[in-house]
């Protein structure tokens, strides 16, 4: 690849990174160090997109389509607990340690998304305390909105005695 | 106070538990307002307040019912032709008069839904007499879906934003999962001029309306049906009792900013 085709790579998936609502006002510094952990992915319907024990070697930025969040129990169906879409993130295990996923992630539409390497974004974290931190405010807000709505779920509002 | 004696005149099975009764109004018994209820009364069990969810504008009253007790189990048992005692109808009204040229949210969450059908009715009868509609419903799983049909009759006819989302589901589910403030987005009205609607467990309520705030909705703009302990229904016995406030003769319909304060109470 040319030097010039990289610089527009490099161009083209800044404006993506951007783009995506989860990366709302990330500093150009920042941007540079995230799109070298970052790349395009594709998943076809009912591909998965992560699996329940695997390393949490990535996380994903969804820009199309939408995925299902789900937990298995032997003998049964999937139960889907959670879909995402557009906007959204997928994983979230990838922060801490033991670095696994605790559910399975299959697109139930083409899922178009960023991709970013978890290694090597913990790694830049760790280098690099503020971007850390910047980091961690943009996760932390998905984990409690994820935890209220978990909250809800259990309350079984709807049911018999909601 | 003394029930008129109203006849089935038809009756479907909405899910599992929940079902719609078409009633002829007893004689001398007027149209209704989306958002009013009927006392209805099962001879030999009991009485119990449920709400319209039919059009205002058909003429008859109809009832969705979740069968959840000794009474609400006995009217969901009625067979076509089988009597029923009746009074209302009662209580206040969703306030459609407001409505016009806004953006219009109506969220629902499970049988919440029922209360707020009349008023999708009149809405969806004129559409382009308001801004953009948007239905929101949240409910427990895809087999809990309550009037999956017109929704979608609604959608293809009118071209609204009507999302159902379901708390948990299996792999035949294609739509959303998760909680019903999940499918709110500042693409769907303009906090401006926009007007909301809800209905639902209070649980959720609360939280539709913290998440419609927080789009910039005022609270003079929200308004929700509130459910108590009816019995009455004319603010005389107290049972429905809500600070100053009884549910069944000054709701079940509230402006949420003259409820705020007590919503947080507790004890109430």
């Amino acid at each position: 690849m040319t030097e010039d085709l990289q610089e527009r790579g490099r161009e083209g998936m800044a404006r993506i990174v951007r783009e995506h609502p989860f990366f709302a006002d990330l500093k150009e510094e920042y941007c540079d160090l995230v799109c070298g952990c970052a790349k395009n992915v594709r998943f076809e319907v009912g591909e998965y997109i992560l699996r329940e024990g695997e390393p949490a070697n990535e996380f994903y930025l969804i820009r199309e389509g939408r995925a299902a969040l789900e937990i298995n129990a032997p003998g049964r169906t999937g139960i889907t607990f959670q879909t995402v879409g557009p906007g959204e993130v997928v994983g979230v295990s990838w922060l801490v340690p033991p670095y696994r996923w605790t559910y399975d992630a299959r697109a139930v539409e083409r899922v178009r998304a960023i991709s970013l390497d978890a290694e090597c974004l913990r790694g830049k974290c760790d280098d690099d305390p503020a971007l850390g931190y910047d980091m961690m405010t943009r996760f932390v807000p998905i984990l409690v909105q994820r935890l209220q709505a978990t909250r809800l779920q259990l309350l079984d509002v709807y049911g018999r005695d909601g | 106070m003394v029930p008129a004696v109203a006849r089935v005149k038809r009756r479907r099975q909405e899910t599992a538990d929940v079902w719609t009764l078409d009633l002829d109004p007893p004689e001398g018994v007027g149209t209704f307002a989306p958002g009013q209820f009927n006392m209805l009364y099962v001879l030999g069990v009991g009485e119990v307040p449920i709400s319209m969810s039919g059009d205002p504008e058909k003429g008859r009253f109809t009832h969705t019912v979740r069968a959840v007790g000794a009474v609400s189990e006995a009217l969901a048992g009625l067979k076509r032709g089988s009597t029923v005692g009746l009074r209302g109808p009662f209580g206040s009204a969703w306030p459609l008069q407001e409505v016009a040229g806004k953006d219009v949210i109506v969220m629902a969450g499970g049988i919440g839904l029922a209360p707020l059908k009349p008023l999708l009715y009149r809405l969806f009868a004129n559409p382009e007499n308001y801004g953009r509609i948007s239905v929101l419903y949240g409910t427990r799983s895809p087999a809990d879906v309550l009037y999956g049909r017109e929704l979608e009759r609604w959608r293809d006819k009118t071209g609204a934003a009507i999302e159902i989302t379901v708390d948990h589901a299996t792999g035949e589910w294609h739509g959303p999962v998760g909680v019903v403030t999940n499918l709110l987005s500042p693409n769907l009205f303009d906090p401006d001029n926009a007007i909301a609607f809800i209905c639902g467990p209070e649980v959720m309520m609360r939280f539709s309306v913290s998440s419609l705030m927080d789009l910039g909705l005022p609270g003079e703009s929200i308004h929700i049906s509130m459910e108590r302990n009816m019995k009455c229904a004319v603010g005389h016995c107290g049972h429905c009792q809500f600070g100053p406030t009884f549910i069944c003769k000054d709701g079940p319909v509230f402006r949420y900013d003259r409820l705020r304060d007590l919503l947080s109470v507790r004890e109430l």
